[in-house]
């Protein structure tokens, strides 16, 4: 190993434990859903951006993230509808994603949920009235959860997610 | 114990074990993320919940898609039933090494046909690779282990796990630390880890493994990501039981199958622990560059049966 490589190798480690944890410890569970009492603490989550800002993604991703670390709860991101069990939505449903959105959903197997992420999700917010803009998701797909903001706290997102996983 | 008692064991042992290794390899990078992480038995929970989702079927979709999981599962139950995991005592002549990597094989292109059979781009690329990458590391797979089976004269893994646990002077030369660095890499590339293949990619255009299951749903995805993780059980033993082979069972006392089975856990615990901590600090390799990586660990091998031969 050349001796830059090894550097990087025993700076990472020297990194690893000066960072130590760095998973904040939990807030609050949110509202416990009925429909999701079948998913027994495993919930795997297709994400669909139907014409957000991306505001509202960079939450979702800080969720995700080490600090907010939501995998410990039992959420996991997928790559494909087929696998998920949660739809999450961000954005108003423009007129192009419409369609897509429709095609995700019923790609997913049953039971399946939706979580309308932000307040444009909800009632159309900053974009209420846009010549693209179709209308809330909760127009085009049946929407189980809100969560409300603009964009909503990483905080929120994970208190909505564990509420459908239960822990 | 009858031979076919501790072959069930042996299976029901891998089965429930494998997905509590994968459990392993995701909460150690995890760890070292600064993450809490999951459970160690969070992907039994999820297999449990697709286990009772409704699967659902591509509109396309024909026998080959349907069939795949159950075959996957089918041929790495067998491998773990007679493979010398626990006991390494040749009553069944079921885990000979060509059988053993002919059937990991069978699995592996029943995934890529039902890749294929779903229709989308996805799929086809995926099996495409999985198909490139079976090519080049099956043969290594071979010549790994042959370098061990020259020197006890029988291709049975068995025999060799046997033989080294026994008599590891006649087995094990400095020549088998080459095939075992070409086995290691082997394993790694058929599992789908880094640096061949990234189990946690979100990206369609860089997956392998994940690309082939895009189409999956509940029951069907369950027994694939379920043989999936088998799978890398059982290579994982492999690799443990064939190079260090100490604490297997080579008698069918029911005290020594027990002794034999928590060191076998523990080894490939240890083994997949320090396979996702090198995952942190190695990238995923350009695929133009797997072939070389490959090509490698062949040469290894190769080495390490011309070595052994001639050291005999
Ligand atoms: S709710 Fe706010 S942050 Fe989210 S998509 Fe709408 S405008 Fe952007």
């Amino acid at each position: 190993m050349s001796g830059r490589a090894s550097g990087v190798g025993v700076g990472l480690i020297r990194k690893i434990r000066s960072a130590g944890r760095v998973a904040e410890p939990a807030g609050d569970r949110g509202e416990r859903l009925p429909q999701a009492a079948g998913l027994a603490g495993s919930v795997q989550v297709r994400h669909v951006d139907a014409g957000s800002c991306n505001g509202c993604e960079i939450e979702i991703g800080q969720a995700f993230s080490p600090v907010y670390d939501i995998e410990r709860y039992g959420v996991r991101l997928v790559a494909s509808p087929r696998h998920a069990d949660v739809l999450t939505v961000t954005g108003p449903v423009t007129v192009n994603m419409a369609s897509a959105l429709r095609k995700a959903y019923e790609a997913m197997p049953e039971p399946r949920l939706v979580v309308a992420i932000g307040d444009c999700a909800k009632d159309c917010g900053v974009f209420a009235g846009g010549h693209g803009v179709a209308g809330p998701v909760s127009d085009v797909v049946p929407v189980d959860a809100q969560v409300p903001g603009c964009p909503p706290e990483p905080d929120a997102i994970v208190a909505a997610l564990r509420g459908l996983t239960g822990r | 114990m009858t031979p076919w008692l501790v072959a069930v064991a042996q299976a029901a042992l891998l089965a429930l074990a494998a997905p509590l290794v994968v459990g392993v390899t995701r909460a150690v990078p995890a760890r070292l993320a600064g993450r809490a992480g999951g459970r160690i038995a969070q992907p039994w929970r999820d297999l449990c919940k697709q286990l009772r989702k409704q699967p659902t079927s591509p509109a396309d979709a024909s026998m080959f898609f349907v069939a795949a999981p159950a075959v996957m599962m089918a041929t790495s139950l067998i491998v773990a039933a007679t493979g010398p995991f626990i006991a390494a005592t040749s009553l069944f002549g079921g885990a000979d090494l060509i059988v053993v990597v002919g059937l990991l094989l069978l699995g592996t292109v029943a995934l890529a046909l039902a890749g294929l059979d779903t229709g989308t781009a996805f799929g086809g690329m995926g099996a495409s690779r999985a198909m490139v990458i079976a090519a080049l590391v099956e043969p290594t797979l071979l010549l790994a282990v042959f370098a061990l089976s020259f020197r006890v004269g029988s291709t049975d893994l068995s025999r060799i796990v046997a033989a080294g646990a026994t008599e590891p002077a006649r087995v094990f030369t400095p020549a088998s630390l080459l095939a075992a660095a070409a086995l290691a890499i082997a394993t790694l590339a058929e599992t789908g880890r880094i640096p061949v293949d990234n189990p946690a990619t979100h990206l369609e255009l860089t997956m392998v493994h994940e690309a082939m299951v895009l189409e999956y749903s509940g029951r069907d995805l369950a027994l694939v990501e379920w043989a999936a993780a088998l799978r890398l059980s059982i290579l994982l033993g492999l690799l443990a039981n064939l190079f260090a082979p100490w604490g297997v069972a080579t008698s069918l006392d029911p005290m020594w199958l027990a002794v034999g089975a928590a060191v076998f856990i523990g080894k490939v615990c240890g083994l997949a622990a320090l396979l996702s901590a090198g995952e942190v600090w190695t990238a995923k390799l350009r695929l133009f560059r797997v072939p070389e990586l490959l090509a490698g660990s062949f040469f290894l091998g190769l080495l390490a049966v011309l070595a052994s031969a001639i050291l005999a």
